[in-house]
């Protein structure tokens, strides 16, 4: 592994969004049929998103999305190459970032050109010092044919397989520029049988790894049979190549061109192609590099024109040598033409087979009884898309009963009953009744976990916690009943809390609203942990003992799950009411007058 | 291009700015003004604040980017002796220095535009240290001499002491390497006094984003340091971090380099605001072989062809287009070009190479429409010049782009070849001189 850059399981986290470049990596998985897409996570620090989709062939995958490089790799331990296509301005403190990881990152690739030169050889250093391979800056990246390939190296798909860029060669490619790059491994499959590795180390003047660190890495990689190296006017970089060569460190044929030999007619001011091309003495340029290689024993061409044919002539060498043997070509799977995006998602059913299933269960595997299972299992399965132990989905169906109905007193079902008078249908009334579910109307089981919980995670005493709601002016969700009290138990409750303490692991959310309803009790005694309040907090422990993440559990409840299952109960009590007065067909509703307080005073007149 | 020059008023006015943050238990005292005309000083010592143009003695040298003044005599400190030199004499030198062309040791020659014109400092030769900081490798390195002036080059390796400092060293591991290599040539009781100037003039260089700097020779008296000289480039990719502490600064085109023609102007103004790359460089306006190439490495291994096959004077220009330009920038582009190259006539006529590697994301057909809309309008000019147009291009849409491109040569009756990946780069180059 460690002598080959990428292979087919290589992952990436891709930092920044960038689409079409991800699309192209896609596009290039599927071509050469990867079991896993190159690109493990997204890193978009300003999106909202979750995730984003792709194509892979005619379908779509969704690949997640991360605020953080911390957050991605949190989920993808197993994705060892950062794409770091942060700009000039923030790709330094992005790398760095990802340094600090230890060895998550094995090779990290900097697009971004311009970083300023300070910063990039902190970074660079850093990387040497940790072990990381940088690949850039100011570079279109890297490729490992039939295995891994950087965002847009390479170009289009055709091009991709014209150069026989899609499966492994013998040629091991560096070059300096990205646009060149492309044209050499075109070369090389016009007369040779392709690259086995390539790398474009980046035109800045400070760039991670150099010529000589990718060489020596394809000299032990035993794919790579010969090495190809496109160096540049100006550093002196080639040289340790050359000392590399002569040393017998490296023993692989090399054939190498510079270019830049125009800069020897123009003594200064033009600055002929990237940042790092410029001659500050006699060994820099494009001449003596070349002159010094070809010295060494590199093949080294009469020109760049030449170069074709220098390579087409160690090829057949090494061919003729059996050191290169020919290649297979593979079946090359075709990107359909027309792709259209899926306007909807669904992850959690499925309607298409046999049989439709819930999250992947058929579902005559969970309606009857036989199975075993309960309405507890479908909600884990729809809700949760997870197979919960019996424990929490008989809890789960516990909650749905004890929340059903509360009598016909409550507001929503007082309006739902109202509406159906009115001579509106079953639906048309119960959506009523459910309207009127929020913060005021079943809101206290969301609103109780949600501070309960924080409290807890802050390691607040009951009287830091009563002081705090105190402070923010809200009453404590899920605290107080209308004339339960502990010496009069609300019997729902005991149950509930009977439940738990016999069938959860554990309980620590509830023992500490236990502590204080001790404390709030001892100032009224009603004021004790209701119905709502219970389900809350007990809904907080199933996850926790279930293995979810605080975060995870937070964005639950943020996001009105533990309102549902309210919801989903209080249906059962709606429709009863409605079926109800259905029944008893009495007339439309209309409040008496001698009920309403009437207190109206002639308007005051705005001049 | 990373690393640019900049005067010495202008880095003499940063250390200015930020003297008091770097270089404690030290003064300096920023008196430099910097003029384009013997007149503009004369407004300038009326001014308030500038009263030691009137009363102090002067020295005056061009702040045009290059060195060895004093050898090239172009630097005024004496009239009859050291330290008489009063304002009219400054300025009378000024004016008589811009009357006409300069030509110096090196061969460079101009025009002299801008001069620094500072006080006279009185000193000794032993007063006269030497310091400079730049990149060496990947390490900065600082360079310290008890000997400074003009004579430092001479005898280099025995007079400067040199300390690398690499990119992760802390600042207690620096602080000791600088100290453990003050010159011997310092006396003993100044040793201290220096080694805590370098160290902080390191910190300046470094933390300011230098690229190079040198002053030499640098004056102590007392704590009172002289900067009698000073060159400097800054790393400009640094700008937008030095945006305040650099202040607004001006990056000079070096002495003697022809000013841009206006052509050159243009392109360098739209690649300014565009998020594509757009360079132009005219080498021979005369020149019979022009090139549009796409890219940075293809544009190189292109003039290097040239030169190889015609010679380097039949070489008109060198640039590059790429990272995706619109339709209307290559456009722009190629109207440039195609106007430059119809100015001169050639009897051999005049060979234009359109060409590219094959492009990573570059929508080729998308560019090759600039470039026909330009052909469409100078396809007369260019027929005048017996034009012969060879196009070599890969990447997205390569096909489109070949197929519309030769199309509308046929369309204006231009003589044009054109080729996709299956030809070598450079490969129309031989076939233009026919080689």
């Amino acid at each position: 592994m460690s002598n080959r850059l990428f292979t087919k399981d290589t992952q990436a986290i891709f930092w920044n969004n960038n689409k079409k470049a991800i699309q192209r990596m896609l596009d290039y998985d599927y071509v050469i049929g990867r079991e896993k897409p190159s690109v493990a996570a997204i890193v978009a620090p300003t999106s909202s998103n979750k995730f984003e989709k792709f194509f892979y062939g005619a379908d779509e995958i969704m690949i997640p999305l991360y605020r953080s490089t911390a957050d991605a790799v949190a989920e993808h331990k197993n994705a060892d190459v950062l794409l770091n296509f942060a700009s000039f301005r923030t790709a330094y403190d992005v790398t760095m970032e990802a340094l600090n990881m230890g060895d998550q990152f094995r090779v990290i690739m900097v697009t971004a050109e311009g970083i300023p030169e300070r910063l990039a050889r902190k970074m660079n250093q850093t990387a040497k010092d940790n072990g990381t391979l940088i690949i850039g800056p100011a570079t279109v990246g890297a490729i490992t044919p039939g295995a891994f390939k950087i965002a847009n190296v390479g170009g289009t798909i055709e091009n991709i397989i014209k150069s026989k860029l899609h499966r492994a060669g013998s040629a091991g490619l560096v070059t300096r520029s990205g646009g060149l790059f492309n044209e050499l491994c075109n070369i090389i499959a016009i007369n040779a049988d392709g690259i086995a590795e390539g790398v474009a180390i980046g035109g800045d003047r400070f760039v991670g790894s150099v010529f000589i660190d990718n060489l020596l890495r394809m000299e032990e990689n035993p794919d790579v049979k010969y090495m190809i190296l496109l160096g540049e006017v100006g550093g002196t970089e080639e040289y340790k190549v050359i000392e590399a060569v002569k040393s017998g460190k490296i023993k692989k044929p090399v054939i190498a061109w510079c270019i830049g030999t125009i800069a020897k007619h123009f003594s200064s001011g033009v600055q002929f192609g990237h940042a790092g091309a410029s001659a500050n003495a006699e060994r820099e340029t494009a001449e003596a590099k070349n002159q010094a290689m070809r010295e060494a024993g590199i093949h080294v061409p009469e020109s760049f024109n030449d170069l074709p044919k220098v390579i087409n002539e160690v090829y057949t060498d090494l061919k003729n040598k059996g050191i290169i043997t020919e290649i297979e070509e593979p079946e090359v799977r075709s990107i359909p033409k027309n792709r259209r995006p899926k306007n909807f998602i669904c992850t959690i059913s499925d309607d298409r087979g046999e049989e439709a299933t819930y999250a992947g269960f058929p579902i005559s595997s969970v309606a009857t009884p036989d199975t075993g299972k309960t309405i507890g299992d479908v909600i884990s399965l729809l809700w949760f898309k997870k197979v919960y132990p019996k424990w929490a989905t008989d809890f789960i169906e516990t909650v749905i009963k004890t929340v059903a109905d509360h009598g016909p007193a409550v507001s929503g079902a007082h309006n739902a009953k109202v509406t159906a008078r009115a001579g509106k249908s079953v639906v048309e009334s119960l959506v009523t009744g459910l309207l009127t579910i929020g913060p005021r109307f079943g809101g206290a089981i969301d609103g109780a976990a949600k501070y309960f919980k924080y409290a807890n995670d802050n390691n607040m005493t009951p009287q830091e916690f009563l002081a705090y709601m105190k402070k923010q002016g809200i009453p404590i969700p899920g605290i107080g009943h209308r004339i339960k009290s502990l010496r009069n138990p609300d019997k729902r409750v005991e149950g509930l809390k009977n439940y738990a303490k016999e069938h959860f692991p554990s309980t620590p959310l509830l023992e500490y609203a236990l502590e204080v309803e001790q404390l709030t009790t001892s100032k009224k005694d009603n004021l004790i942990l209701n119905v709502d309040g219970t389900i809350g907090i007990l809904m907080v422990d199933m996850w926790r003992a279930l293995g979810y993440s605080e975060e995870e559990i937070d964005e639950f409840i943020e996001s009105g799950t533990l309102n549902s299952f309210f919801i989903l109960g209080r249906t059962i009590g709606f429709i009863g009411h409605v079926l109800d007065e259905k029944r008893l067909a009495m007339p439309m509703y209309r409040h008496p007058f001698d009920d309403i307080l009437y207190d109206v005073k002639k308007a005051e007149e705005i001049k | 291009m990373a690393q640019k020059a900049i005067r010495e008023y202008d880095g003499k006015a940063i250390f200015a700015k930020h003297w008091n943050e770097y270089f404690d238990g030290f003064n300096y005292d920023f008196k430099s003004v910097l003029v384009t005309s013997a007149d503009e000083l004369r407004e300038k010592a009326k001014e308030e604040g500038y009263e030691w143009l009137n009363q102090e003695a002067l020295v005056v040298k061009p702040d045009m980017l290059f060195g060895k003044r004093g050898k090239n005599g172009l630097v005024l400190f004496k009239v009859e002796k050291p330290g008489d030199v009063k304002l009219e004499d400054a300025a009378k030198w000024i004016e008589e220095k811009q009357s006409e062309e300069v030509t110096l040791l090196s061969g460079q020659k101009g025009m002299l535009t801008h001069f620094i014109v500072e006080p006279f400092t009185p000193h000794t030769q032993d007063q006269e240290y030497y310091i400079s900081a730049t990149v060496v490798d990947t390490d900065d390195v600082l360079y310290m001499s008890a000997e400074g002036g003009m004579e430092v080059e001479e005898g280099w390796d025995e007079k400067v002491n040199e300390v690398r400092i690499p990119i992760t060293m802390t600042d207690e591991e620096i602080e000791e390497a600088v100290r453990a290599n003050v010159p011997e040539g310092i006396p003993a009781e100044n040793k201290e006094r220096f080694a805590k100037f370098a160290i902080q003039f390191f910190k300046f260089y470094r933390d300011l984003n230098f690229a190079y700097l040198e002053i030499n020779p640098i004056v102590m008296i007392e704590n009172n340091a002289h900067i009698l000289d000073l060159v400097a480039r800054l790393d400009d990719t640094a700008g937008f971090l030095m945006k305040d502490k650099w202040g607004d600064i001006e990056f000079p085109t070096p002495f003697g380099m022809e000013d841009q023609s206006p052509e050159e102007k243009a392109i360098a103004e739209a690649d300014a605001k565009s998020g594509a790359s757009l360079k132009l460089t005219i080498l021979n306006p005369k020149g019979r072989i022009w090139t549009m190439v796409a890219g940075g490495g293809a544009s190189v291994v292109y003039a290097d062809t040239i030169a190889d096959l015609a010679g380097v004077e039949d070489l008109a220009n060198y640039g590059e287009y790429s990272g995706g330009p619109t339709e209307s920038e290559t456009q722009f582009y190629a109207e440039t070009i195609f106007d430059l190259m119809t100015r001169y006539e050639d009897p051999r006529g005049k060979i234009l190479i359109i060409g590219g590697a094959i492009a990573n994301f570059t929508d080729v057909a998308k560019t090759f429409t600039g470039i026909i809309k330009a052909l469409d309008k100078y396809a007369d000019k260019l027929k005048e010049h017996n034009t012969k147009i060879y196009v070599r291009r890969g990447g997205p849409n390569y096909e489109k782009g070949l197929k519309d491109i030769k199309e509308a040569a046929e369309r204006l009756g231009l003589y044009m070849e054109v080729y996709g990946p299956e030809t070598h780069v450079t490969d129309i180059v031989r076939m233009a001189l026919d080689k």
